[in-house]
Formats: C-alpha cells, structure tokens, sequence
C-alpha cells in the first residue's frame, strides 16, 4: 500500500513536470520561429493600444500608401470607430477613393494599370502586418537603398528584387546600402551581408521623425489586421475572471459531493 | 415496467412514467450516469475523455455558426473568412474558438491516447475500446486536414497539395486517387467544395456515431483506473463495486471543476493568443492562396508534424508514405502487442517505463523535427527518432513480456 502511496504521488508531479516541459517547449519553440528568415529586423516599438500613434497612421496610410495599397476588408467607419474620430471627420479628410464610411477601402488604381506599371497588382495590406509581421513592414518601409539596375531606381533589404517604388523618398531621402563579402569556408565561397544605410540626400524629414512616421503607418497596419483585437482582450479579461468564481463554486460543490466517498 | 419501478423504489410522477413507457428514459440515465460506476481513484489523466467531448461540442456549435457566414467557394472563401472576423457580431470570437479547438482537441486526444498507455487501458477487455478509439482518431485527422484548406490561406491551399500528393505515391491507383480526391487536376473550387461537405457532414457524423459507439463499449466493460484492477471482481452485497462510485453526482462534479479549469486556460489562448506564436493560426495563412507563388517554407499544423517528420525521414517517397501509414497504423495492434500480465505502469518494471519515456521523447521530437526545413541534420534526427518511435511498437511483444513486474493489490489505491 505504502508503494502504491508513492507512485499515486509520483505521478501527480510528473503530469505537473509534464505540463510544464510542454510549456518550455511551447514557448522557446515560438521565439525560434520568430527569429527565423531572412534579414534581421530592427524592433519596431509600436503600441497598436497607442490611439493617437493609430490615428497618425492612417493618416499616412490613407495620403501615401491607399492610392495603391487596397485594404478591401476596412471599413472606414470602423476605423472611425476603433480610432476615436467620427465619420465626418474620416469622410472629410482621410476618405480618397469612397462615397460612403460604410465602403471599404479600396484603391483607386485600375488592375490593368498596375499590371503594365508594376508587373503585379500591388498587395492588399488588410492582413500584411499578420501575415508578415509588423517588424517586416516597418523594415520595408525603412529599407529602400539606391540601385541603378532596379526599374524603380531602387531596391528593397527586406524584399529582394521588390516592384515597389521608393514613394516615401521625400520624406526619408535616398540612401545607400553597404554589403561587405565575407568569406564562408576555405573554397572562396563568399557570403554578402548588410552592413548598414548611409545617407545620400536628405528627405524633409530627421532620421527620427521619419523612424516615428513608419512606426505608426506599421502600427496602422498592425491594428487593420485585427481590428478586433483590443475587444479581445478586453473580454478576455471578463471571461477568465468569470471563469474563477465558477471554477471555486465548483470546487464547493465537488467537496460537498465528495465528503462521503472514502 | 413494474419491476423496474420495484428496483427504483420511487413513486413516479406522471410525466415521467408516461415517457418511460414508451422511452427508456429513466434506465438510460441510470445506466449511463446515476448507477455506472467508475473507480473512486481517477487522477488527473481520466479527465481527457470528458474533455475531448467537451471541445468535441464546442467545435459542433461553433461550427454551425461559421456554416452561416462562411462560404465554401475559392473565389469568396477567405473574404468570407475576414467578414467573419471584422463584420459578424461576434464572429472573430467563434472563429477563435474553433480554431483554437482544433489545437486543443489534439492536444487532448494525444494526453488521453498517452494515459491509454500509462495505465494499459486498451488491455483486455478494452481492446474494441481502443480501436474504436484509434479510428476517432483517424477521422478527427481527416476532419482537421479537411477543414484546414477551408480559410483557403496559403498554408491552406499548399499544404493540402502536398499533402493530397502524397497519394499519388501509392502504386498502380495512386495517381486515380489523388485525382478523385480533388476533383480535378489540381487543388481548386471543386476540392474545396467536397472538402467542405466531408468537413461539416460525412466527418462529423461519423465522429459523432464512433463517440457514441466508444463511450458505449466503456460503460458495457466499465473504466479502467490508475492501479488497472477490475473494481467489478469486489462487489458488495448490494451489487455495487467497492471501489466504485456513482458517474453522477461525484463524477460529474469533479469534472466540471476540471472542465471550468480547461477552459481558463482555453480562454487564455483565444483572448490573449489565438495564433499562440504561429502554431495554432499560421502566419502565412492570414494571406489568400496564391496557385502561382508557394510560401517560402511548407509545414502542416503542428498536430501532422510527428507523421510529417516520419514521412521526410525516408528518400523515397513511397517508403516514406508507407512507414507515416505504418506509424499511425500500429497503435491500433497494442492490446496484441503488449504481453505484459499487468496493466498499469504502476506495476510495470523499469524496461516499459523507460520504453514509454524514449516514446515519449520520440513523438514530440518528431513533431517538432516535422515544423523544421528538411535540411540534413533535421532529416537524420528525425530517422533516429522514427526508429525509436517503431521500435516501441515492434519489440513490445518481447520486452513487455521479459518486464519484471510487482504484485498488484486487490482493491484500488485511494486516500480520500
């Protein structure tokens, strides 16, 4: 009997050290994926909780990414609503191409016309900072460099070879990519990686103003991916703590139940 | 219908004896809850099975309600998808649901497979119970992969070509299958309407009549526990098993407080991380599926990627295929392939505990090997660990039976 006390009690640890290795797992699994890809992303620092640095940002999105970029799953007036303005206020000075705030927001560029000038449709950016991740749109849009061999005159660290002209350049200015070779293996094999911008012309704007500009039109885009998310939390919350006071009635209840098993 | 009242020793009320007349109404209850009797000594791992149905109905109802604005078409499915989620009352929370569900149903079905082989729970008389079991498992897989091309993402469209293809490795028919399969010549409109038919309909129905046919062959046998003693060999005079007690109320009330304790942390996932860091919601299902781009790096869901791991593990595409077959095929031979005289792992000698700890450490390195590009490193990790994985099912039958095993009480351990 003594032996089985022992086992009964081993094995409620172990499903607890269970639990807990699956946690481990779990989440250094997660930071290992994050990290995965491609070039290495400078942190963009946004606060989609931030109202103010999201209403900037649709301000640049509407003026300098919309006349392009669709975002054909918002609704004017749910940004409105989500960014604390009204609709006049939306319709009168952030609404391009729409005759009504219940419209989604959807480019004024004809498909053909994108096709012959860019090649491609240009992406929708509903979902571009879920799909992508909000550190690679504010890379991106910090990382255009001069390339002559480029249609555009310019070419993109985050994305190779990208169609995107550099519509930001009077804002941030031109700048110049270094890549240092650096040797992999003894077989003259050479491996090119980024070693930094520098500055060819000034745009309007200082290196920070513009860093803060591309933060909040990502920041914009993070909130458009999932405009539901701060209801989310926020129900969360309730629900859990809802959750609580039942799981403890509940665990009255099983007592009261249980006290004449034996 | 008067000796059963005898038995009940209640005075009916009207209502209930005119059903009961006509309907087993009150035998059923009684069968099935008031007098099925469980051991007194369950731990946390025989929570899973009530937690299984649990998300099994949550998945149903939430379902039915993604049926109402979701449309099965290529050209609409993903819009319809984001109109769930942005202009339906509620709609990302069910959608969260369902898709987090997913997750958790696997998680779920692995911690109640795996209690199955702490406790020898698919050990005579529970052998039908277990295959009953292993086939909810292959339909829920199906039902997973079905409904996984329906947001027709990326991932969803990709992955199920890769997945559909495999198929095609199989030899003479192969090619004929996968075209059956999807309806065309490649993934299109036409597979995601059938898939869709097979995910809300076909799958479902028969998940939901295999539940019922497993929790009917366990309540015909009665539970297993953790010492793996048959509590009916000591009845009492009244014919009820000593160590046995009611389903309901003392089941029934120890559950809900684990079900209540589920869903905090099921909670926890929906509101504060549904797409739980890219494993539950892939990244690059959020864009719409593109026929003419594949996605920089193709993996199935986390909960394929044992199999997936095991597939990759082999050059050749049909042993691959053939040993991923193998792989989920031989846990339905586990009544026959353990010899051991005793059930549980408590009184199992260290060959099985250490078997089952290597087994262990081999399924969740394979699944995460499968989430990994297959480059050399990865592949030949993941041909160790296949060979671990088989090697637990194929040398059963000769290390259980060499185990040393310990002296098994007669009645249940239990300290109220």
């Amino acid at each position: 009997m003594d032996n089985g006390n022992k086992k009964r009690h081993s094995f409620g640890s172990g499903f607890r050290t269970f639990a807990a290795a699956a946690l481990v797992i779990c989440i250094s699994s997660t930071s290992a994926l994050a990290s995965e890809g491609g070039a290495e992303l400078e942190h963009t620092g946004n606060d989609v909780d931030n109202i103010q640095s999201l209403q900037r940002g649709a301000r640049n999105f509407m003026n300098y990414c919309s006349g392009c970029h669709s975002a054909q799953y918002v609704r004017y007036n749910s940004v409105a609503r989500d960014l604390e303005l009204t609709e006049d206020q939306i319709a009168n000075n952030l609404m391009f191409n729409a005759d009504n705030t219940f419209e989604t927001i959807v480019s004024s560029m004809r498909i053909e016309d994108a096709r012959r000038w860019f090649g491609q449709q240009p992406p929708d950016m509903s979902l571009i900072a879920r799909a992508k991740g909000t550190d690679y749109v504010y890379n991106f849009l910090k990382g255009f460099y001069i390339d002559p061999d480029s249609p555009t005159g310019v070419d993109n660290r985050v994305l190779e070879g990208t169609s995107m002209p550099h519509v930001l350049w009077q804002l941030q200015g031109y700048q110049h990519a270094n890549f240092v070779e650096t040797p992999v293996g003894d077989e003259g094999i050479t491996k090119t990686e980024f070693a930094g911008f520098e500055y060819l012309t000034e745009g309007t704007m200082s290196a920070e103003d513009f860093d803060g500009f591309v933060r909040d039109t990502a920041n914009f885009l993070e909130y458009i991916a999932e405009p539901e998310r701060s209801t989310r939390r926020k129900v969360g919350v309730w629900v859990i703590i809802f959750l609580f006071v039942f799981l403890a009635i509940a665990i009255m209840l099983k007592k009261e139940y249980w006290k004449d098993v034996n | 219908m008067a000796r059963v009242e005898a038995e009940v020793g209640v005075e009916k009320s009207g209502i209930m004896k005119w059903i009961d007349d006509r309907f087993p109404f009150t035998e059923t209850l009684k069968l099935h809850a008031t007098e099925y009797y469980a051991s007194k000594n369950f731990n946390i791992w025989y929570i899973f099975g009530v937690l299984a149905t649990v998300v099994l109905v949550l998945q149903i109802v939430t379902g039915i309600f993604l049926t109402m604005n979701y449309k099965p078409a290529a050209a609409d499915a993903f819009a319809s998808v984001e109109y769930i989620m942005r202009d339906v009352e509620w709609g990302w929370l069910i959608r969260y649901m369902h898709s987090t569900g997913a997750s958790f149903f696997f998680i779920i079905v692995y911690l109640h497979m795996f209690r199955g082989l702490l406790y020898g729970s698919y050990k005579k008389p529970r052998e039908l119970i277990w295959i009953i079991g292993m086939l909810i498992f292959l339909v829920l897989m199906a039902e997973a992969f079905a409904g996984y091309l329906l947001p027709w993402g990326q991932m969803s469209y990709w992955g199920a070509q890769v997945i559909i293809s495999l198929f095609g490795a199989i030899p003479f028919v192969g090619e004929a299958l996968v075209e059956l399969i999807r309806g065309d010549y490649s993934i299109s409109d036409i597979t995601l309407n059938r898939f869709f038919a097979l995910h809300v309909i076909v799958l479902p129905l028969a998940l939901i009549a295999l539940v019922f046919v497993h929790i009917v062959a366990l309540h015909h046998v009665g539970s297993n526990n953790p010492d793996g003693i048959e509590i009916k060999d000591h009845k009492g005079p009244d014919g009820i098993p000593l160590d046995g007690i009611a389903f309901h109320p003392y089941h029934t009330t120890k559950d809900l407080v684990y079900i209540i304790a589920f869903l905090i942390v099921f909670s926890f996932v929906v509101f504060f991380a549904p797409d739980m860091g890219g494993y539950f919601l892939e990244h690059a299902n959020f864009e719409p599926a593109n026929t003419m781009a594949t996605p920089e790096h193709i993996a199935p869901v986390w909960y394929f990627t044992p199999f997936y791991a095991i597939l990759r593990a082999v050059p050749s595409k049909f042993w691959g295929m053939f040993l991923m077959v193998l792989a989920v095929a031989l846990p339905f031979a586990l009544p026959w392939l353990d010899r051991s005289r005793v059930k549980s792992i408590r009184y199992r000698g260290w060959i099985y505990r250490l078997a089952l700890t290597l087994f262990v450490i081999s399924f969740i390195a394979l699944g995460y090997l499968g989430l990994k590009p297959a480059d050399t490193v990865y592949v030949y990790l993941a041909q160790f660990f296949s060979v671990i994985y088989f090697s637990f099912f194929l040398l059963m039958p000769y290390y259980s039976s060499i185990d040393k095993t310990k002296p098994v009480p007669d009645r249940v351990v239990y300290h109220g």
